[in-house]
């Protein structure tokens, strides 16, 4: 109990004198997890559109795909991006293993199949005969997609939050890729994995109170803007 | 029945799912400026053709014309879309202002600013919608909601205007001011309207044209005039509103007069049908009345019948009334008549009707 109590206060001391080290790992991991939540839903968003506006065939497969990635394990993800990044991986010669940009693309993956399977179902909620009716105001189909997207997107603001909250908690992708380099490639998660590791449960416990205030604040702006999208309806 | 070249022209028009055939028209051509009503009970396959018209069905085999160039051949599918109009039974409005949905059919035409503001406020006035013109489409009320999706469809002025059982979900008074302002707005766009619905009276009241469809087939195709009162079988017949419908073999001919044997029961009827041969008599119950059993018939009609009332069915201004006759007929009276005759369930009454009451079915 003491040292929970002695790790708060070693906490709330750190957070209020601004911890230099924590506040650049903290700045690192919001940068990373958010470039990492963007990509994902640039490409998410236009993957799931794609997949729910149109029929083909093995849609049902690509479905299921998607639907299994979403609960792809960060270990996984970090095992086969460190292969591609590898010296001798095909995209060895880009050299951006161990660094931030190695993370960012770990957690794209991460976070893809998150936001691209909330968007089919986004899509999928929304009247079918929508679509017909879009069309027969003389939309093309582009122009239908993005007025789907419009319809959709107090449910994509859920998988915004979906996205950011996979990816700014995972440790396994981040710490192998990564490689949790002091003033590089460290993050939160890798930092407070390291300090409970070597004892230092105060600075590990700062650590994490700042990892929950951030998930905590990030996702309370998305819902205040969803809530207020939603008031609007 | 197209009164002028037709503005659409469908040809062998087929939609097979799962090795069921839900729609087979050989040939539908629609005139320019028409009012048609396509009538048929749920499932019929009315919304499957207007898809089909629409070009919104992918998986459908046949020709569509489009003021006589094949859609897919002589013109793309999106540039036909781009002549027509369609209103479901659902508004459909997007999440935005009452404005901005009506706009929208213009904004993916790319229409100029102010000819939008221009086209959208005076659709907006057309449906009496201009007060709501900033409101959030979701806090409307059904009958406004339709109204903009009419006005949205009407914005951008197209040459065929498809409804999809627009009215359906509305309580009867919102329906009544639509469907008359509808008819006005209609009548004076002089737009093509091909409407669907499984509301005969509706039909009736906007159309000029009536095509009737049950699986997937066209079962008759005329005025509304000639569909009511010239079923040509007995589904058309039934949907049309005709309560009693008999089967029976005709004894002999006079005149123009056919003397039709029902269950052992000779009935009269105006038409044409050689002897022997089998038909199906129609028989509307506006065009039965009813006489108390002391009072000998006074009518000149030639069918007179004492019959035993099976049942009663109030529908609120008139009184459905079921007897049996030796056959099954059906009538209409008035709530004061059925008082002031004291028709109640197992009573004796005198039924007649005239033989040219009766639409004659050859078999």
């Amino acid at each position: 109990m003491e040292l929970i109590l002695e790790g708060v206060l070693k906490a709330i001391k750190m957070l209020i004198s601004l911890d230099r080290e924590v506040l650049d790992i903290t700045i690192l991991s919001i940068k990373v997890s958010g470039i990492a939540t963007a990509i994902s839903v640039v490409i998410g968003v236009t993957t799931g559109t794609l997949i729910a506006i149109n029929d083909f065939p093995g849609k049902k497969v690509a479905l299921s795909l998607v639907n299994t990635a979403m609960g792809l394990p960060p270990v996984v993800v970090g095992l086969f991006v460190t292969i591609f990044l590898w010296r001798n991986g095909p995209f060895g010669f880009l050299g951006i293993l161990y660094t931030p940009y190695a993370i960012i693309v770990a957690q794209a993956v991460i976070a893809t199949p998150i936001v691209t399977g909330i968007t089919v179902a986004a899509m999928q909620q929304l009247p079918k005969k929508l679509q017909l009716q879009i069309l027969a105001l003389g939309a093309s189909r582009f122009q239908m997609a993005v007025i789907l997207i419009k319809e959709a997107k107090l449910s994509l603001f859920a998988a915004v939050m979906a996205g950011f909250g996979g990816v700014i908690s995972e440790i396994g992708a981040s710490i192998m890729v990564g490689g949790n380099i002091k003033g590089y490639t460290r993050v939160l998660t890798t930092a407070t994995v390291m300090e409970t590791s070597k004892g230092n449960f105060d600075v590990a416990i700062a650590l994490s109170i700042i990892l929950f205030l951030l998930a905590y604040f990030i996702n309370l702006i998305l819902t205040y803007i969803q809530q207020k999208e939603s008031g609007s309806r | 029945m197209v009164k002028d070249r037709p503005i659409l022209e469908a040809k062998n028009l087929r939609i097979d799912r799962m090795g069921v055939t839900t729609l087979d028209i050989p040939s539908f051509k629609v005139g320019e400026g028409e009012i048609l009503s396509i009538i048929g009970p749920n499932g019929a396959g009315k919304s499957t053709l207007l898809m089909a018209m629409c070009h919104l069905f992918r998986q459908f085999s046949g020709i569509i014309s489009f003021k006589g160039k094949e859609v897919g051949r002589d013109i793309s599918p999106s540039e036909y879309r781009r002549h027509i109009g369609l209103v479901f039974q659902e508004p459909l409005l997007f999440n935005t202002s009452v404005f901005e949905n009506v706009a929208s059919g213009l904004k993916f035409r790319r229409i100029d600013k102010r000819n939008i503001e221009k086209i959208v406020m005076g659709n907006l006035e057309r449906f009496g919608l201009a007060p709501l013109r900033n409101r959030p489409a979701r806090t409307l009320s059904g009958g406004e909601a339709q109204r903009v999706s009419l006005a949205r469809a009407f914005a951008i002025n197209p040459d065929i205007l498809f409804l999809d059982e627009p009215f359906s979900s509305l309580d009867a008074p919102t329906k009544d001011n639509l469907i008359y302002d509808l008819e006005k707005v209609i009548k004076d766009s002089k737009v093509t309207t091909i409407f669907a619905t499984h509301e005969r009276d509706e039909a009736l009241r906007l159309s000029e044209r009536i095509v009737v469809i049950n699986n997937g087939r066209m079962v008759q195709d005329g005025a509304p005039e000639e569909v009511m009162n010239y079923p040509c079988n007995e589904f058309v017949a039934s949907f049309m509103g005709v309560e009693t419908i008999l089967s029976g073999v005709v004894l002999k001919e006079e005149g123009g007069i056919l003397t039709v044997s029902v269950s052992g029961l000779n009935i009269e009827a105006v038409g044409e049908a050689p002897i022997d041969s089998k038909v199906i008599l129609c028989i509307k119950p506006e065009g039965v009345f009813l006489y108390p059993v002391s009072i000998e018939a006074q009518s000149s009609a030639r069918n007179n019948f004492m019959g035993e009332v099976t049942r009663i069915v109030s529908s609120g201004f008139y009184q459905k009334v079921y007897l049996n006759c030796g056959f099954p007929l059906v009538a209409y009276i008035t709530n004061a008549s059925a008082k002031s005759l004291g028709v109640k369930e197992g009573i004796n009454i005198r039924a007649s009707f005239k033989a040219t009451s009766i639409h004659v079915i050859k078999v």
